[in-house]
């Protein structure tokens, strides 16, 4: 709990609340031709201790703004002046600076308010504008700042979109993975991939539209065709020609799409990190393994192409690893004792989780030629009390594997719970986003790697393992997956979601009790897929039924370990891996 | 005792500017915004408003003697400002007019525009009229009773 309140203290809100006295200070710049009005508001927003900036020309204001982009926090405009349209200004504000946007007008009509909200206003005021009004502005500043902030994460991913949109192969589809609760949703998956994204869209009450790569691209070849200053949802929405797409779709992807422009500007303007952040990523085979995790049903087309997604539940997000690494910390099992290790935790909100589990991942840090980076997806939905999935993320960066030896030679022993665990190793990297459940409950986890790089030189381990919900499972497993994290530094962006409250893994000391009662059973599959030097290696193991004496988790599909055989070796080939614990996915 | 006559009058007259219906809450508004910095500040105001505004009435008048047919839209557009402006001081009446000639324009209704515009000129300069003498009295007594007393 006051894991994550620190980060929306240290990160979010600290921008705004940064001086002790926010809202005073809060810098307006107010347009208005009519000087009465002009002179009246001024005062007032003085009144309210903010500084004020007037001018009665929008062109002016323009002027003002492009001068010194960060020389204010908010615009009041009037809609009706002489030399531009209070629209047009708003919208030149919306796509240059992207500053919150006051509007106001004697005029009332809803045509005109509603044209001002579309035209992304965040207020529409009437006059005569009392004092009370505007002494709450500071409202649209905060908001906007804490969205920004979300938009981090969401961002990530379009970030990823984007950029896997201009060099994507025709092969990768990302596919959507839907509801977890409903089975024969599921069953459809298994059929045909194609099918995956929207066939069942109608039937779900709340489907979220997967903007996959296609599809994106459409989206912008639409925006190009009608001219960036012209776009509205509902053109695109026709140029496009897809007919299951909302304009509500559209018109939320539209706002995505805007802000990640404005966003790229910026990051222009600041000499671009984050530019070269991704630029190594886009897979040319992007053999990705989306997982279907849930409690009771488990995904098994691993090896579709693609990202999975499922709706709903994406929460990506995408900070920079270093920049978190104090919190990273924090979260982190056992973060001293194990040295170099970089944990990156994604608990999106559980509301958020509810039913189904988005496993996007986009780990895309600068490549380290030579070295071996595993990342470790980990899907481990766990349930809680009100019946929420929490999710976590846990990305690794490892240089070396762990030996699986001793961990599923143990598996094999206990046949209660299913571990899926995919290993792959690759030259460059290997993520791991680990879900592990924070109560004390049951957990049934679920993990995904998916190998991001095109070229496979070197092995490449996708681990995904399962964790119960003794959470003492997880230290231990952790442990033996990620190993000898020699990047300290995270290079990869990592997704931080902190939303979840329960971050604090010391409580899985306390859950030693549980272990006990873990009945594991575990099943490991090894494959070669595409290229020679590609091993992926598959491990899947779930937790079986679990019983705490306290809920029941019901796992109705079990997998004995297939080639299990095979991995112990490769791994061993490839790994410095120091630690295995032993005691992994035991009780 | 003179002094408390002079007070007792001067918030007669702004009650009566109020019960006439002359002026809104707009303009107590302003009244609230006084302070040690602007001890005047709905003088000042008001000053700036009508300074302003007769440009606007002047803009009016001229489009009004279009001779070629009267360009309603232009009309409207100006009035439109002059009711934004109207409304910054709580000129209640004025700016009923304000809409009744809007209401005309949209009407396509030259000869509303007209009567509604002669009516919204008298309204206009009544006002500045009971503004004036109320600001000249109210100065005499000083500016902290002023603030204190709308109603």
């Amino acid at each position: 709990m006051s894991l994550s309140n620190n980060n929306m203290d240290n990160g979010s809100f600290s921008s705004s609340c940064r001086d002790a006295n926010f809202p005073a200070g809060l810098r307006v710049l107010v347009v208005d031709d009519d000087p009465t009005w002009l002179r009246i508001l001024e005062k007032m927003l003085k009144k309210c201790s903010y500084e004020v900036t007037t001018c009665c020309l929008a062109t002016e204001a323009l002027k003002k703004l492009r001068k010194r982009k960060d020389a204010y926090d908010i615009v009041i405009s009037d809609v009706n002046m002489p030399d531009m349209d209070g629209f047009k200004l708003l919208e030149q504000i919306g796509l240059e600076m992207d500053l919150p946007l006051i509007m106001m007008s004697v005029d009332g009509e809803t045509s005109r308010v509603m044209k001002g909200v579309q035209h992304g206003a965040c207020d529409y005021l009437l006059k005569p504008i009392r004092m009370k009004e505007l002494r709450n502005i500071w409202q649209h500043v905060l908001r906007k700042r804490i969205h920004e902030a979300r938009e981090f994460e969401s961002d990530v991913s379009f970030d990823h979109l984007m950029r896997n949109g201009s060099d994507q192969s025709d092969d990768g589809n990302m596919f959507a993975l839907e509801d977890m609760t409903s089975m024969k949703k599921r069953k459809d998956i298994d059929n045909k991939h194609d099918d995956i994204e929207f066939g069942d869209s109608s039937s779900t009450k709340k489907a979220r539209v997967v903007w996959s790569v296609d599809l994106h691209q459409k989206f912008v070849k639409a925006v190009n065709q009608i001219g960036f200053d012209k776009v509205g949802p509902k053109k695109i929405l026709d140029l496009m020609n897809v007919p299951w797409l909302t304009r509500e779709n559209v018109a939320s992807h539209l706002q995505k799409y805007r802000l990640y422009l404005s966003r790229l500007q910026k990051d222009n303007n600041q000499k671009s990190t984050s530019g070269t952040k991704h630029s190594d990523l886009p897979p040319k085979d992007p053999a990705s393994f989306g997982f279907h995790n849930s409690l009771t049903k488990q995904q098994n087309d691993v090896e579709s192409d693609g990202f999975s997604y499922s709706d709903g539940t994406l929460q990506l997000q995408n900070m920079d690893a270093t920049s978190h690494e104090g919190d990273l910390k924090g979260i982190v099992l056992e973060p001293a004792t194990e040295k170099g290790r970089v944990l990156n935790s994604n608990i999106p909100d559980p509301k958020i989780t509810k039913s189904s589990q988005i496993d996007h991942n986009h780990h895309f840090g600068p490549l380290k030629p030579e070295g071996n980076h595993a990342i470790f997806d980990c899907t481990i939905p766990s349930q809680y009390s009100w019946n929420e999935v929490p999710k976590r993320l846990l990305k690794e960066e490892q240089k070396p594997l762990v030996k699986f030896e001793d961990s599923f030679s143990q598996l094999e022993i206990h046949g209660g719970t299913q571990h899926h665990i995919h290993v792959d190793q690759s030259q460059s990297m290997a993520s791991i986003n680990s879900n592990p459940p924070i109560t004390e409950k049951e957990v049934v986890a679920c993990s995904e790697t998916k190998p991001l790089y095109a070229d496979y030189k070197s092995d490449y381990a996708i681990c995904a393992c399962s964790i119960g919900p003794a959470v003492d499972t997880f230290p231990t497993q952790s442990k033996s997956l990620m190993v000898n994290d020699q990047s300290s530094e995270p290079i990869f962006t990592s997704n931080l979601d902190f939303k979840t409250p329960e971050l604090n893994l010391s409580r899985i000391s306390d859950l030693d009790f549980y272990q006990r009662n873990l009945l594991l059973g575990g099943e490991v599959t090894a494959y070669e897929p595409l290229e020679e030097e590609l091993h992926l290696i598959l491990l899947q193991s779930e937790y079986y039924n679990m019983n705490f004496g306290m809920q029941n988790i019901e796992m109705p599909e079990y997998y004995d370990p297939g080639l299990m055989a095979e991995l112990p070796t490769r791994l061993c080939d490839s790994a410095d891996y120091s630690v295995v614990d032993q005691s992994l996915f035991i009780a | 005792m003179d002094r408390n006559q002079s007070r007792r009058q001067v918030a007669a007259m702004k009650q009566a500017l109020f019960d006439q219906g002359l002026l809104d809450e707009q303009y107590i508004q302003l009244e609230e915004l006084q302070d040690a910095a602007n001890p005047n500040f709905a003088e000042e105001i008001v000053t700036l408003y009508y300074r302003d505004s007769s440009r606007l009435i002047a803009n009016i008048d001229q489009a009004l003697k279009e001779r070629n047919g009267l360009d309603f839209n232009k009309m409207d557009n100006i009035m439109h400002q002059f009711k934004g402006s109207s409304s910054s001081i709580g000129a209640k009446k004025v700016k009923a007019e304000c809409t009744v000639f809007r209401e005309c324009c949209r009407a396509r209704n030259a000869e509303g525009c007209m009567r509604s515009f002669q009516q919204l000129k008298k309204e206009y300069a009544a006002l500045r009229k009971k503004l004036e003498s109320y600001f000249q009295l109210a100065r005499q007594i000083g500016p902290s009773e002023r603030a204190c007393c709308p109603k």
